[in-house]
């Protein structure tokens, strides 16, 4: 009889919450590899001006719907002097 | 003006084949002319649920292999003027035919029929792409779980790079007491998700399991079945008509009332 005060989520909320989700992954339509691909990629362009922190990196899809925006958080040790060249 | 519209999913077994012959009766009953096009190629069904297996002698494959003149094909129903049936091959595989020949065969039909019907396999390979081929509109369906909303979202996006805009929802066994309950995903809980147009809601009905054992579409006596009848508001709104919802739930008596309220606290 304590049901009446504390309801617990009901399944139908469960259902759309793991929808959401996962039309979310969907939507992105890039496969797990080509993410890491992109990422290599950029590290290894930004890697040659500045050196970075690759263990702070965070690299994510922003927005909902279907718009999405990669946001990219690189933070940077130091400024590469000299060279940029191989 | 005729129009040809693709009956889609995504998910197989969410009722596409039971809507498309629900739909055609509907449209033909308005005083229509309808051809029902099943484009399941290899596992056609559309001919057992309309109660026609057994009238047929050339399929779509005969037509497009120019075995066979096209009306020589199609199959007339009794119960209906006006009404259809291009059957599919079940010997052969959805490779059997291309897109542009589907087309070529929708476009053909339309001269003589206002409402060409395309039932569309589950699936998004060959057979997806056929069956849109000649359609200037798609209707998806779906049920309210959440591998049959995900599969729709996956056709929606499809039918959106093929040049469908706005695609019409049917959600099908929609179980109003289950909804009520909060265990099953709710209308609006699936329109925000697809964000789509919805054109109609059929119950969960055991008229339609009992209608499809006789080859009897659910439409063909509407009055007798909320999933008739709402079939049938679905044809209507697709001829552009303002038709309201139907009030699905089952009014419960007190004692049920009671009951549940005891239950579920």
């Amino acid at each position: 009889m304590f049901g009446w005060f504390s309801r617990k989520q009901q399944s139908k909320d469960v259902a759309r919450d793991r929808l959401k989700l996962v039309l979310m992954q969907d939507r992105m339509a890039l496969a797990p590899h080509t993410m890491e691909q992109m990422k290599d990629a950029v590290i290894m362009a930004i890697s040659r001006f500045v050196e970075i922190d690759e263990n702070g990196l965070e690299f994510e899809w922003k927005g909902n719907e279907r718009s999405k925006a990669l946001v990219a958080n690189i933070p940077v040790r130091s400024v590469r002097r000299g060279k940029t060249n191989d | 003006m005729s129009e040809a519209i693709v009956i889609t999913s995504g998910k197989g077994g969410v009722g596409k084949t039971t809507a498309c012959a629900n739909l055609g009766v509907a449209l033909a009953s308005l005083g229509h002319r309808v051809v029902l096009v099943d484009a399941d190629i290899g596992l056609r069904n559309l001919d057992v649920v309309m109660g026609l297996e057994n009238r047929i002698v050339y399929d779509l494959v005969d037509v497009v292999e120019g075995f066979c003149r096209l009306r020589q094909a199609l199959i007339k129903d009794k119960r209906l003027d006006g009404l259809f049936l291009l059957p599919a091959a079940q010997t052969k595989d959805k490779t059997s035919i291309t897109p542009d020949q589907m087309k070529q065969l929708v476009d053909q039909l339309k001269e003589e029929h206002d409402y060409i019907l395309v039932d569309c396999p589950a699936g998004i390979e060959q057979g997806f792409k056929n069956a849109i081929a000649g359609a200037d509109r798609a209707v998806i369906v779906t049920t309210p779980e959440v591998a049959a909303v995900r599969d729709a979202d996956r056709i929606i996006g499809l039918l959106e790079s093929s040049g469908f805009d706005n695609p019409g929802l049917i959600v099908n066994r929609l179980r109003p007491k289950m909804v009520a309950k909060g265990d099953m995903m709710d209308i609006p809980d699936i329109i925000d998700i697809l964000a789509v147009t919805l054109i109609g809601v059929v119950p969960d009905d055991e008229y339609i399991v009992v209608s499809t054992n006789r080859g009897e579409p659910a439409a063909l006596t509407a009055n007798k079945s909320k999933a008739g009848q709402a079939f049938m508001n679905i044809a209507r709104r697709l001829l552009e008509e303002e038709v309201p919802f139907l009030d699905l739930n089952e009014h419960e008596t007190f004692w049920e009332r009671l009951l549940r309220l005891i239950k579920t606290g």
